[in-house]
Protein backbone atom coordinates (compact mmCIF):
# COMPACT_ATOMS: atom_id res chain seq x y z
CA UNK A 1 0.00 0.00 0.00
CA UNK A 2 3.08 2.37 0.60
CA UNK A 3 4.06 2.56 -3.13
CA UNK A 4 0.65 3.08 -4.31
CA UNK A 5 -0.44 6.61 -3.81
CA UNK A 6 -3.84 7.73 -2.05
CA UNK A 7 -6.40 9.33 -4.93
CA UNK A 8 -9.81 11.64 -5.01
CA UNK A 9 -9.21 12.71 -0.84
CA UNK A 10 -11.52 15.95 -2.27
CA UNK A 11 -14.88 13.13 -2.71
CA UNK A 12 -13.93 12.18 0.71
CA UNK A 13 -13.76 15.86 1.84
CA UNK A 14 -16.93 16.69 0.16
CA UNK A 15 -18.97 14.07 1.01
CA UNK A 16 -18.28 14.87 4.69
CA UNK A 17 -18.60 18.57 4.17
CA UNK A 18 -22.48 17.84 2.80
CA UNK A 19 -23.12 15.29 5.61
CA UNK A 20 -22.11 18.19 8.00
CA UNK A 21 -24.10 20.88 6.21
CA UNK A 22 -27.28 18.23 6.12
CA UNK A 23 -26.85 17.99 10.01
CA UNK A 24 -26.85 22.00 10.32
CA UNK A 25 -29.97 21.94 8.18
CA UNK A 26 -33.21 23.22 9.49
CA UNK A 27 -35.71 20.49 9.25
CA UNK A 28 -39.88 21.34 10.13
CA UNK A 29 -40.25 20.60 14.02
CA UNK A 30 -41.93 17.52 13.51
CA UNK A 31 -38.52 16.18 12.04
CA UNK A 32 -35.96 17.14 13.70
CA UNK A 33 -35.90 14.23 15.82
CA UNK A 34 -36.11 12.08 13.08
CA UNK A 35 -33.15 13.27 11.03
CA UNK A 36 -30.89 10.99 10.33
CA UNK A 37 -27.34 10.57 11.50
CA UNK A 38 -25.88 12.21 8.46
CA UNK A 39 -21.91 12.27 9.60
CA UNK A 40 -21.90 8.66 11.23
CA UNK A 41 -23.42 6.84 8.50
CA UNK A 42 -21.14 8.82 5.96
CA UNK A 43 -18.09 7.63 7.98
CA UNK A 44 -18.97 4.09 8.26
CA UNK A 45 -19.47 3.61 4.43
CA UNK A 46 -15.88 5.43 3.65
CA UNK A 47 -14.20 3.13 6.80
CA UNK A 48 -15.88 -0.38 5.33
CA UNK A 49 -14.50 1.22 1.29
CA UNK A 50 -10.85 2.09 2.56
CA UNK A 51 -10.19 0.77 5.95
CA UNK A 52 -6.79 1.40 5.54
CA UNK A 53 -7.60 5.77 4.48
CA UNK A 54 -10.02 6.82 7.18
CA UNK A 55 -10.08 5.00 10.43
CA UNK A 56 -10.33 5.50 14.37
CA UNK A 57 -8.21 8.52 14.17
CA UNK A 58 -10.07 10.81 11.44
CA UNK A 59 -13.37 9.60 12.85
CA UNK A 60 -12.62 10.78 16.20
CA UNK A 61 -11.22 14.30 14.63
CA UNK A 62 -14.43 14.52 12.82
CA UNK A 63 -16.81 13.88 15.90
CA UNK A 64 -14.78 16.69 17.50
CA UNK A 65 -15.87 19.29 14.90
CA UNK A 66 -19.21 17.48 15.31
CA UNK A 67 -19.07 18.32 18.77
CA UNK A 68 -18.50 22.27 18.70
CA UNK A 69 -21.28 22.04 15.69
CA UNK A 70 -23.57 20.30 17.49
CA UNK A 71 -22.66 22.72 20.63
CA UNK A 72 -22.26 19.28 22.53
CA UNK A 73 -19.63 18.14 25.09
CA UNK A 74 -16.39 17.80 23.76
CA UNK A 75 -15.76 14.53 22.93
CA UNK A 76 -18.74 13.18 23.24
CA UNK A 77 -19.63 12.32 19.61
CA UNK A 78 -15.92 12.25 19.06
CA UNK A 79 -16.22 8.82 21.48
CA UNK A 80 -19.34 7.75 19.48
CA UNK A 81 -17.93 7.88 16.45
CA UNK A 82 -14.72 6.53 17.09
CA UNK A 83 -16.36 3.50 18.27
CA UNK A 84 -18.30 3.76 15.32
CA UNK A 85 -14.94 3.04 13.12
CA UNK A 86 -13.36 1.08 15.56
CA UNK A 87 -16.77 -1.68 14.87
CA UNK A 88 -16.88 -0.97 11.27
CA UNK A 89 -12.93 -1.79 10.73
CA UNK A 90 -13.65 -4.94 12.90
CA UNK A 91 -16.07 -6.03 10.95
CA UNK A 92 -15.75 -4.82 7.38
CA UNK A 93 -14.87 -7.90 5.84
CA UNK A 94 -17.83 -9.76 6.70
CA UNK A 95 -20.53 -6.73 6.24
CA UNK A 96 -19.21 -5.43 3.24
CA UNK A 97 -20.56 -8.11 1.94
CA UNK A 98 -23.73 -8.58 3.01
CA UNK A 99 -26.95 -7.98 1.10
CA UNK A 100 -27.90 -3.69 1.38
CA UNK A 101 -30.81 -4.78 3.65
CA UNK A 102 -28.77 -7.01 5.94
CA UNK A 103 -26.25 -3.99 6.27
CA UNK A 104 -28.32 -1.90 6.89
CA UNK A 105 -29.62 -3.83 9.79
CA UNK A 106 -26.31 -3.82 11.11
CA UNK A 107 -25.60 -0.10 10.33
CA UNK A 108 -28.42 0.17 12.41
CA UNK A 109 -27.23 -1.60 15.50
CA UNK A 110 -24.07 0.15 15.35
CA UNK A 111 -25.75 3.16 15.31
CA UNK A 112 -28.02 2.28 18.62
CA UNK A 113 -24.92 0.91 20.42
CA UNK A 114 -23.41 4.82 19.67
CA UNK A 115 -26.35 6.29 20.75
CA UNK A 116 -26.32 4.45 24.38
CA UNK A 117 -22.92 5.81 25.03
CA UNK A 118 -24.39 9.39 24.06
CA UNK A 119 -27.32 8.37 26.56
CA UNK A 120 -24.58 7.29 29.12
CA UNK A 121 -22.52 10.85 29.23
CA UNK A 122 -26.04 12.56 28.64
CA UNK A 123 -27.07 11.07 32.07
CA UNK A 124 -23.72 11.34 34.11
CA UNK A 125 -24.00 15.37 32.91
CA UNK A 126 -27.33 15.17 34.04
CA UNK A 127 -29.93 16.40 30.97
CA UNK A 128 -31.23 13.01 30.03
CA UNK A 129 -33.60 12.84 27.17
CA UNK A 130 -37.08 13.40 27.95
CA UNK A 131 -38.33 11.35 24.79
CA UNK A 132 -38.34 8.06 22.85
CA UNK A 133 -37.68 9.71 19.61
CA UNK A 134 -33.51 9.95 21.36
CA UNK A 135 -33.06 6.07 19.19
CA UNK A 136 -35.02 7.62 15.67
CA UNK A 137 -32.14 8.78 14.15
CA UNK A 138 -30.59 4.83 13.93
CA UNK A 139 -33.80 3.65 12.59
CA UNK A 140 -33.94 6.38 9.61
CA UNK A 141 -30.08 5.97 9.15
CA UNK A 142 -30.97 2.26 8.59
CA UNK A 143 -33.57 2.88 6.09
CA UNK A 144 -31.63 5.64 3.83
CA UNK A 145 -28.39 3.22 4.45
CA UNK A 146 -28.89 1.53 1.06
CA UNK A 147 -29.57 4.70 -1.05
CA UNK A 148 -26.70 6.53 0.80
CA UNK A 149 -24.60 3.28 -0.01
CA UNK A 150 -25.25 3.04 -3.62
CA UNK A 151 -24.31 6.89 -4.33
CA UNK A 152 -21.21 6.84 -2.91
CA UNK A 153 -20.29 3.83 -4.08
CA UNK A 154 -21.07 4.99 -7.49
CA UNK A 155 -18.82 8.13 -6.12
CA UNK A 156 -15.99 6.16 -5.23
CA UNK A 157 -16.32 4.23 -8.48
CA UNK A 158 -16.54 7.29 -10.95
CA UNK A 159 -13.95 9.17 -9.37
CA UNK A 160 -11.57 6.24 -8.92
CA UNK A 161 -10.95 6.86 -4.94
CA UNK A 162 -9.00 4.33 -2.98
CA UNK B 1 -3.75 -24.07 -0.73
CA UNK B 2 -3.64 -27.36 1.23
CA UNK B 3 -0.47 -28.66 2.03
CA UNK B 4 -0.52 -32.49 3.32
CA UNK B 5 3.42 -33.06 3.35
CA UNK B 6 6.75 -31.16 3.73
CA UNK B 7 8.43 -30.85 0.42
CA UNK B 8 11.42 -32.17 2.69
CA UNK B 9 9.38 -35.55 3.05
CA UNK B 10 8.88 -36.02 -0.27
CA UNK B 11 12.07 -35.53 -1.82
CA UNK B 12 13.20 -37.96 0.54
CA UNK B 13 10.55 -40.63 -0.20
CA UNK B 14 13.05 -40.61 -3.47
CA UNK B 15 11.77 -42.54 -6.41
CA UNK B 16 8.74 -40.63 -7.50
CA UNK B 17 8.28 -36.81 -6.92
CA UNK B 18 5.41 -34.54 -6.97
CA UNK B 19 4.82 -31.84 -9.97
CA UNK B 20 5.33 -29.49 -7.68
CA UNK B 21 8.66 -28.01 -6.29
CA UNK B 22 9.89 -25.98 -4.03
CA UNK B 23 12.31 -22.86 -3.65
CA UNK B 24 13.26 -20.48 -1.37
CA UNK B 25 12.84 -17.55 -3.96
CA UNK B 26 9.46 -18.81 -5.37
CA UNK B 27 7.68 -20.05 -2.93
CA UNK B 28 5.15 -23.25 -4.34
CA UNK B 29 5.14 -23.87 -7.84
CA UNK B 30 2.00 -25.08 -9.65
CA UNK B 31 1.99 -28.32 -12.04
CA UNK B 32 1.25 -27.26 -15.29
CA UNK B 33 0.50 -30.73 -16.90
CA UNK B 34 -2.59 -31.42 -14.14
CA UNK B 35 -3.47 -27.87 -13.23
CA UNK B 36 -3.57 -29.51 -9.58
CA UNK B 37 -3.14 -27.35 -6.97
CA UNK B 38 -3.20 -30.27 -4.53
CA UNK B 39 0.42 -32.14 -3.37
CA UNK B 40 -0.62 -35.73 -3.91
CA UNK B 41 -0.43 -35.03 -7.80
CA UNK B 42 2.98 -37.44 -8.22
CA UNK B 43 3.99 -37.39 -11.65
CA UNK B 44 7.64 -37.51 -12.96
CA UNK B 45 8.74 -33.76 -13.18
CA UNK B 46 7.97 -32.27 -16.55
CA UNK B 47 9.28 -29.18 -18.00
CA UNK B 48 6.76 -26.69 -17.45
CA UNK B 49 6.37 -25.67 -14.35
CA UNK B 50 4.25 -22.35 -13.72
CA UNK B 51 4.59 -19.69 -11.85
CA UNK B 52 2.32 -19.00 -9.36
CA UNK B 53 0.16 -15.96 -9.89
CA UNK B 54 1.07 -13.23 -7.70
CA UNK B 55 -1.88 -11.61 -5.99
CA UNK B 56 -3.24 -8.43 -6.64
CA UNK B 57 -3.26 -5.30 -4.58
CA UNK B 58 -7.06 -4.91 -4.18
CA UNK B 59 -6.64 -8.59 -2.55
CA UNK B 60 -4.23 -7.70 -0.30
CA UNK B 61 -6.36 -4.85 1.22
CA UNK B 62 -8.63 -7.43 1.52
CA UNK B 63 -6.62 -8.65 4.51
CA UNK B 64 -5.41 -5.34 5.68
CA UNK B 65 -5.65 -5.55 9.15
CA UNK B 66 -4.03 -2.93 11.61
CA UNK B 67 -3.17 -5.10 14.63
CA UNK B 68 -2.96 -1.97 17.15
CA UNK B 69 -6.37 -1.05 16.29
CA UNK B 70 -8.01 -2.18 19.92
CA UNK B 71 -5.10 -0.16 21.06
CA UNK B 72 -5.80 2.87 19.01
CA UNK B 73 -9.55 2.74 19.54
CA UNK B 74 -8.83 2.53 24.03
CA UNK B 75 -6.74 5.40 23.23
CA UNK B 76 -8.94 7.53 21.36
CA UNK B 77 -11.89 6.46 24.21
CA UNK B 78 -9.20 7.48 26.70
CA UNK B 79 -8.52 10.85 25.13
CA UNK B 80 -12.71 11.57 24.31
CA UNK B 81 -12.96 11.05 28.55
CA UNK B 82 -10.46 13.50 29.29
CA UNK B 83 -11.77 16.02 27.05
CA UNK B 84 -15.20 15.18 28.02
CA UNK B 85 -14.22 16.10 31.90
CA UNK B 86 -11.87 19.23 31.51
CA UNK B 87 -14.91 20.57 29.08
CA UNK B 88 -17.36 19.81 31.74
CA UNK B 89 -15.55 20.97 34.81
CA UNK B 90 -13.59 23.81 33.54
CA UNK B 91 -13.61 26.08 30.89
CA UNK B 92 -10.13 25.47 29.44
CA UNK B 93 -10.90 24.38 26.21
CA UNK B 94 -13.06 26.58 25.00
CA UNK B 95 -9.85 28.54 22.89
CA UNK B 96 -9.83 24.62 21.06
CA UNK B 97 -13.46 24.95 20.65
CA UNK B 98 -13.14 28.35 19.37
CA UNK B 99 -10.69 27.66 17.03
CA UNK B 100 -12.97 24.16 15.39
CA UNK B 101 -15.61 27.27 15.29
CA UNK B 102 -13.45 28.75 12.50
CA UNK B 103 -13.63 25.41 10.55
CA UNK B 104 -17.77 25.01 11.45
CA UNK B 105 -18.93 28.47 10.63
CA UNK B 106 -18.23 28.57 6.99
CA UNK B 107 -20.72 25.37 6.97
CA UNK B 108 -23.05 26.82 9.15
CA UNK B 109 -23.21 30.30 6.93
CA UNK B 110 -23.41 27.98 3.78
CA UNK B 111 -26.54 25.96 5.39
CA UNK B 112 -28.17 29.87 6.40
CA UNK B 113 -27.34 31.03 2.64
CA UNK B 114 -31.31 29.85 1.42
CA UNK B 115 -32.45 30.91 4.52
CA UNK B 116 -30.95 34.76 4.11
CA UNK B 117 -31.41 34.56 0.35
CA UNK B 118 -35.55 33.81 0.90
CA UNK B 119 -35.88 36.23 3.43
CA UNK B 120 -33.67 39.11 1.02
CA UNK B 121 -35.36 38.26 -1.76
CA UNK B 122 -39.30 38.28 0.10
CA UNK B 123 -38.14 41.79 1.73
CA UNK B 124 -36.89 43.30 -2.10
CA UNK B 125 -40.09 41.83 -4.14
CA UNK B 126 -42.75 43.56 -1.53
CA UNK B 127 -44.93 45.85 -3.12
CA UNK B 128 -44.97 49.20 -2.99
CA UNK B 129 -48.34 49.47 -1.21
CA UNK B 130 -47.18 46.95 1.46
CA UNK B 131 -44.15 49.15 2.19
CA UNK B 132 -46.38 52.54 2.83
CA UNK B 133 -48.45 50.13 4.91
CA UNK B 134 -45.51 48.97 6.72
CA UNK B 135 -44.13 52.63 7.04
CA UNK B 136 -47.14 53.99 8.39
CA UNK B 137 -47.50 51.25 11.23
CA UNK B 138 -43.98 51.98 12.13
CA UNK B 139 -45.00 55.59 12.43
CA UNK B 140 -47.27 55.04 14.42
CA UNK B 141 -45.35 52.82 16.80
CA UNK B 142 -42.52 55.23 17.01
CA UNK B 143 -45.00 57.80 18.15
CA UNK B 144 -46.47 55.48 20.60
CA UNK B 145 -43.03 54.56 21.91
CA UNK B 146 -41.67 57.84 21.90
CA UNK B 147 -44.63 59.43 24.20
CA UNK B 148 -43.61 56.71 26.69
CA UNK B 149 -40.35 57.32 26.76
CA UNK B 150 -41.12 60.84 27.59
CA UNK B 151 -42.54 59.80 30.92
CA UNK B 152 -39.83 57.19 31.62
CA UNK B 153 -36.85 59.63 31.38
CA UNK B 154 -38.73 62.06 33.52
CA UNK B 155 -39.21 58.75 35.75
CA UNK B 156 -35.55 57.69 34.95
CA UNK B 157 -34.47 60.80 36.62
CA UNK B 158 -36.41 60.45 39.01
CA UNK B 159 -35.13 57.19 39.71
CA UNK B 160 -31.57 58.23 39.81
CA UNK B 161 -32.19 61.35 42.17
CA UNK B 162 -34.05 58.86 44.47
CA UNK B 163 -30.78 56.19 44.24
CA UNK B 164 -28.95 59.05 45.00
CA UNK B 165 -30.51 60.55 48.40
CA UNK B 166 -30.36 56.67 48.90
CA UNK B 167 -26.46 56.41 48.21
CA UNK B 168 -27.08 53.41 46.62
CA UNK B 169 -25.76 53.12 42.48
CA UNK B 170 -27.31 51.29 40.02
CA UNK B 171 -27.56 52.19 36.13
CA UNK B 172 -29.65 51.11 33.87
CA UNK B 173 -28.44 52.21 30.71
CA UNK B 174 -26.33 49.07 29.02
CA UNK B 175 -24.46 49.09 25.42
CA UNK B 176 -26.33 46.62 22.88
CA UNK B 177 -25.39 45.24 20.08
CA UNK B 178 -27.93 43.51 17.30
CA UNK B 179 -26.76 40.15 16.37
CA UNK B 180 -28.92 37.91 14.23
CA UNK B 181 -29.54 34.13 14.32
CA UNK B 182 -27.83 31.84 12.05
CA UNK B 183 -30.76 29.33 10.56
CA UNK B 184 -28.73 25.84 12.12
CA UNK B 185 -29.74 23.58 13.93
CA UNK B 186 -27.57 21.80 16.78
CA UNK B 187 -28.65 18.77 18.83
CA UNK B 188 -32.03 18.02 19.86
CA UNK B 189 -32.94 17.91 23.34
CA UNK B 190 -31.17 20.82 24.01
CA UNK B 191 -32.15 24.49 23.33
CA UNK B 192 -29.39 26.47 21.95
CA UNK B 193 -28.86 28.95 19.11
CA UNK B 194 -26.01 29.83 16.48
CA UNK B 195 -25.95 34.11 16.23
CA UNK B 196 -23.68 35.88 13.90
CA UNK B 197 -21.67 37.79 16.16
CA UNK B 198 -18.42 36.57 18.09
CA UNK B 199 -15.47 37.58 19.86
CA UNK B 200 -14.52 40.33 17.02
CA UNK B 201 -17.24 42.02 18.15
CA UNK B 202 -16.99 41.57 21.87
CA UNK B 203 -19.40 39.10 22.33
CA UNK B 204 -18.13 37.35 25.84
CA UNK B 205 -18.78 33.82 27.80
CA UNK B 206 -22.05 34.23 30.10
CA UNK B 207 -22.89 37.54 28.06
CA UNK B 208 -26.78 37.84 28.69
CA UNK B 209 -28.92 37.91 25.23
CA UNK B 210 -32.33 39.88 25.13
CA UNK B 211 -34.74 40.17 22.29
CA UNK B 212 -37.62 42.70 22.14
CA UNK B 213 -39.63 41.28 24.62
CA UNK B 214 -38.06 39.95 27.21
CA UNK B 215 -34.79 38.03 28.17
CA UNK B 216 -33.50 34.77 25.52
CA UNK B 217 -30.15 32.96 27.34
CA UNK B 218 -26.63 34.01 27.32
CA UNK B 219 -23.74 33.34 25.51
CA UNK B 220 -22.20 29.48 26.38
CA UNK B 221 -19.30 29.40 23.79
CA UNK B 222 -17.72 32.05 21.86
CA UNK B 223 -15.84 31.94 18.37
CA UNK B 224 -14.30 34.41 16.38
CA UNK B 225 -17.23 35.18 13.70
CA UNK B 226 -20.02 33.17 15.89
CA UNK B 227 -21.31 32.49 19.37
CA UNK B 228 -24.14 29.96 20.88
CA UNK B 229 -26.50 31.28 23.16
CA UNK B 230 -27.63 28.83 25.87
CA UNK B 231 -31.36 29.75 25.63
CA UNK B 232 -33.27 30.11 29.62
CA UNK B 233 -35.76 26.85 28.46
CA UNK B 234 -32.96 24.29 28.38
CA UNK B 235 -33.25 22.25 31.27
CA UNK B 236 -29.64 22.82 32.17
CA UNK B 237 -30.23 27.30 32.47
CA UNK B 238 -31.45 28.21 35.95
CA UNK B 239 -32.21 32.16 35.77
CA UNK B 240 -32.69 34.08 39.34
CA UNK B 241 -35.90 36.14 38.87
CA UNK B 242 -38.36 37.78 41.07
CA UNK B 243 -42.07 38.87 40.71
CA UNK B 244 -42.36 42.43 39.49
CA UNK B 245 -45.16 43.22 41.41
CA UNK B 246 -43.88 41.91 45.17
CA UNK B 247 -39.88 41.41 44.46
CA UNK B 248 -40.34 37.42 45.71
CA UNK B 249 -36.87 35.77 44.50
CA UNK B 250 -36.79 32.47 43.00
CA UNK B 251 -35.18 30.84 40.31
CA UNK B 252 -36.51 30.21 36.68
CA UNK B 253 -35.45 26.62 35.18
CA UNK B 254 -35.73 25.92 31.50
CA UNK B 255 -38.20 22.69 30.95
CA UNK B 256 -36.78 21.49 27.62
CA UNK B 257 -40.35 22.75 25.72
CA UNK B 258 -40.29 26.75 24.05
CA UNK B 259 -43.20 27.65 26.00
CA UNK B 260 -42.47 26.56 29.69
CA UNK B 261 -40.10 27.62 32.71
CA UNK B 262 -40.81 26.82 36.28
CA UNK B 263 -40.17 28.53 39.61
CA UNK B 264 -38.32 26.26 41.95
CA UNK B 265 -38.34 25.93 45.77
CA UNK B 266 -41.12 28.64 45.96
CA UNK B 267 -43.55 28.02 49.13
CA UNK B 268 -47.03 26.51 48.78
CA UNK B 269 -48.16 29.58 50.89
CA UNK B 270 -45.68 32.07 49.15
CA UNK B 271 -47.63 35.61 47.48
CA UNK B 272 -47.94 34.24 44.20
CA UNK B 273 -50.74 34.80 41.35
CA UNK B 274 -51.35 34.19 37.81
CA UNK B 275 -50.76 37.13 35.28
CA UNK B 276 -47.67 37.86 37.74
CA UNK B 277 -44.91 39.85 36.01
CA UNK B 278 -41.52 37.93 36.73
CA UNK B 279 -38.30 39.82 35.92
CA UNK B 280 -34.63 39.10 35.91
CA UNK B 281 -33.44 39.67 39.73
CA UNK B 282 -29.65 40.34 38.94
CA UNK B 283 -28.67 38.18 41.64
CA UNK B 284 -26.90 35.97 39.63
CA UNK B 285 -24.14 38.72 38.38
CA UNK B 286 -24.68 37.43 34.78
CA UNK B 287 -28.24 39.46 34.03
CA UNK B 288 -29.43 42.72 34.51
CA UNK B 289 -32.00 43.00 36.51
CA UNK B 290 -35.28 44.33 35.43
CA UNK B 291 -35.67 42.63 32.37
CA UNK B 292 -38.95 40.72 31.84
CA UNK B 293 -38.97 36.85 31.96
CA UNK B 294 -42.01 35.78 31.52
CA UNK B 295 -45.85 36.02 32.88
CA UNK B 296 -46.83 33.20 35.39
CA UNK B 297 -49.46 31.36 33.68
CA UNK B 298 -50.17 28.22 36.01
CA UNK B 299 -50.48 27.50 39.67
CA UNK B 300 -50.73 24.21 40.89
CA UNK B 301 -50.60 23.76 45.15
CA UNK B 302 -50.34 20.21 45.88
CA UNK B 303 -50.82 19.68 49.72
CA UNK B 304 -48.22 16.34 49.76
CA UNK B 305 -45.91 18.60 48.13
CA UNK B 306 -43.65 21.22 50.51
CA UNK B 307 -43.30 23.47 47.08
CA UNK B 308 -46.19 24.83 44.70
CA UNK B 309 -45.17 24.31 40.90
CA UNK B 310 -45.51 27.52 39.02
CA UNK B 311 -45.06 27.31 35.23
CA UNK B 312 -43.98 30.55 33.64
CA UNK B 313 -44.60 31.50 30.34
CA UNK B 314 -41.44 33.31 28.70
CA UNK B 315 -42.00 36.52 27.50
CA UNK B 316 -39.19 36.36 24.30
CA UNK B 317 -40.18 34.82 21.25
CA UNK B 318 -38.15 31.95 21.43
CA UNK B 319 -38.83 30.39 18.39
CA UNK B 320 -40.01 33.59 16.19
CA UNK B 321 -36.97 36.26 16.95
CA UNK B 322 -34.89 36.67 13.88
CA UNK B 323 -32.54 39.41 15.72
CA UNK B 324 -31.21 39.21 19.18
CA UNK B 325 -29.61 41.63 21.67
CA UNK B 326 -26.74 41.12 23.19
CA UNK B 327 -26.19 43.10 26.35
CA UNK B 328 -23.11 44.46 28.22
CA UNK B 329 -24.55 45.49 31.45
CA UNK B 330 -22.21 48.57 32.75
CA UNK B 331 -22.76 47.76 36.73
CA UNK B 332 -20.93 44.17 36.11
CA UNK B 333 -17.76 46.20 35.45
CA UNK B 334 -16.20 43.15 37.87
CA UNK B 335 -17.10 40.48 35.30
CA UNK B 336 -16.37 42.10 32.22
CA UNK B 337 -12.77 43.04 33.34
CA UNK B 338 -12.34 39.59 34.36
CA UNK B 339 -13.36 38.71 31.18
CA UNK B 340 -10.96 40.27 29.81
CA UNK B 341 -13.28 42.56 28.43
CA UNK B 342 -13.57 46.37 27.97
CA UNK B 343 -16.71 47.26 30.06
CA UNK B 344 -16.72 50.77 27.68
CA UNK B 345 -18.40 50.86 24.96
Amino acid sequence: MNERRHNGGWVIAMSFVIAFMLTAMPLPEWAVNWRPAWVAMVLIYWCMALPQRIGIGVAWLLGLVLDVQQGTLLGQNALGLALLAFITIQTYQRVRVFPLKQQAIVVCVCLLLAQFINLWIRGIMGVPPQHWTFWTPAFTSMLLWPWLFIILRDLRRKHHVY
Amino acid sequence: MAIFKSPRRLENEGKRKSHFSFSDRQGWRKCRKCRSNFLPCLGKPGKGWSKPKTRGAAIKTLFLKSPSAGIRFLLFVAASLVLMTVDHRQHHLESVRSVLSVLVYPLQYLVNLPVAGGHWMSESLVTRGMLIDENAQLREERLLLNSKLQKFDVLEEENRRLRELLESSMQLRERVLIAELLAVELEPFRRQVVINKGRREGAYHGQPVVDANGVMGQVIHVGPFSSTVLLITDPSHALPVQLNRNGLRAIAVGTGQDNALLLEHLPTNADIQKGDLVVTSGLGHRFPRGYPVGIVSGITLDPGEPFAKVEVTPSAHMEQSREVLLLWPHDLGDTLRDEGVASNP
